[in-house]
């Protein structure tokens, strides 16, 4: 059976790096493993952004049953790794947070896709 | 006793299972079409037109049955052709499965009162009825959408109990008005916000 290798980072750390790779050029190893988006909220959050092309910070709240806070903090991780987007505007006097996934997210969660698969594919083999 | 370490692929299995799932519950929340909406909402002022008030007669009901079956037609079209849009696909069976749990019912509820309603003569309150059931559907239906779905629901309800109140002449056009104009006006809010 063969073994996956995993390497691993701290949030911060990835949060970092996945700008600064991007940034220059630099391509991820497939096995290294994105941590930014591992964590589940955040992994939610750029699930539905996938099959949605933009959610309201209430819509995601709901559809991922957690709190302002809680989705405020990770929202804004993932806002500052530029793998989602904020637009802020007024629904009359109301305002309204929309959410959109970026090409870099689209692309850390497709990565992040074929780590997982690749992980499973190892093992089987 | 502590538990035991899971393996690696297996959290890799939870992982992938967890991204379908939240996928497909977001594919689920935003489908309910707006564009389809506003179509219903025409197609239901047209049979409003060609019904007339209500009346004791077979055709008044068949026309509305037939409504319905357009209705219908228009919202799968509608569905479908929104899911193909955003790339995400409708026939998942958990998502469904759970919309038609909670949608179906108050329609079949319908379906058993509308021949109770015409046998006793109470065909002028059938379109109440009608619009009392439709919006509890759309509520509980919509519970797994966007807010403004169970919102439209409710809507549809608060016509539904005015219209038992309403004098029976006014009936089609109070079908006019919830399944043609809260469908055009909700529609188009849906198909604004939620990508068509």
């Amino acid at each position: 059976m063969g073994k996956a290798v995993v390497k691993q980072q701290s949030p911060a750390a990835g949060r970092q790096s996945a700008v600064e790779s991007r940034q220059r050029g630099e391509k991820k190893s497939p096995l290294e493993l994105d941590r930014l988006i591992h964590e589940r909220l955040r992994l939610g959050i750029i699930s539905a952004l996938a099959v949605n092309e933009r959610l309201t910070f209430n819509d995601l709240k709901r559809l991922l049953q957690t709190t302002d806070g809680n989705l405020s903090v990770h929202a804004r991780k993932l806002e500052e790794a530029q793998y989602i987007a904020c637009d802020k505007s007024f629904d009359g006097r109301v305002p309204r947070t929309e959410f959109r996934l970026t090409a870099a997210g689209r692309r850390a969660l497709e990565k992040y896709l074929a780590h997982m698969e690749a992980i499973i594919k190892a093992v089987r083999d | 006793m502590a538990e035991a370490p899971q393996p690696i692929h297996t959290h890799a299995l939870e992982n992938l299972r967890f991204i379908r799932d939240a996928m497909e519950r977001a594919s689920a929340f935003t489908a309910v079409p707006g564009r389809g909406g506003v179509l219903m909402g025409v197609s239901a002022i047209m049979a409003a037109v060609i019904s007339g008030p209500p009346d004791d007669t077979i055709r008044w009901v068949l026309v509305w049955f037939g409504e319905a079956a357009v209705a219908v037609a228009i919202a799968l079209v509608a569905m479908a052709l929104k899911a193909r849009r955003s790339g995400a696909p409708l026939s998942s069976a958990a998502p469904a499965y759970r919309f038609a749990l909670a949608f179906v019912p108050p329609l079949v509820a319908g379906m058993i009162l509308t021949p109770v309603f015409a046998m006793t003569g109470l065909v002028a309150r059938l379109p109440a009825c009608w619009l009392l059931l439709y919006g509890t559907a759309v509520a509980t239906g919509g519970a797994f959408s966007v807010r403004v779905v169970p919102i439209m629901g409710l809507c549809f309800m608060a016509l539904g109990a005015a219209a038992f109140f309403a004098p029976a002449a006014w009936g089609h056009w109070l079908m006019a008005l919830g399944f043609g104009g809260l469908h055009i006006g909700f529609g188009i809010l849906i198909a604004r916000r939620y990508g068509g």
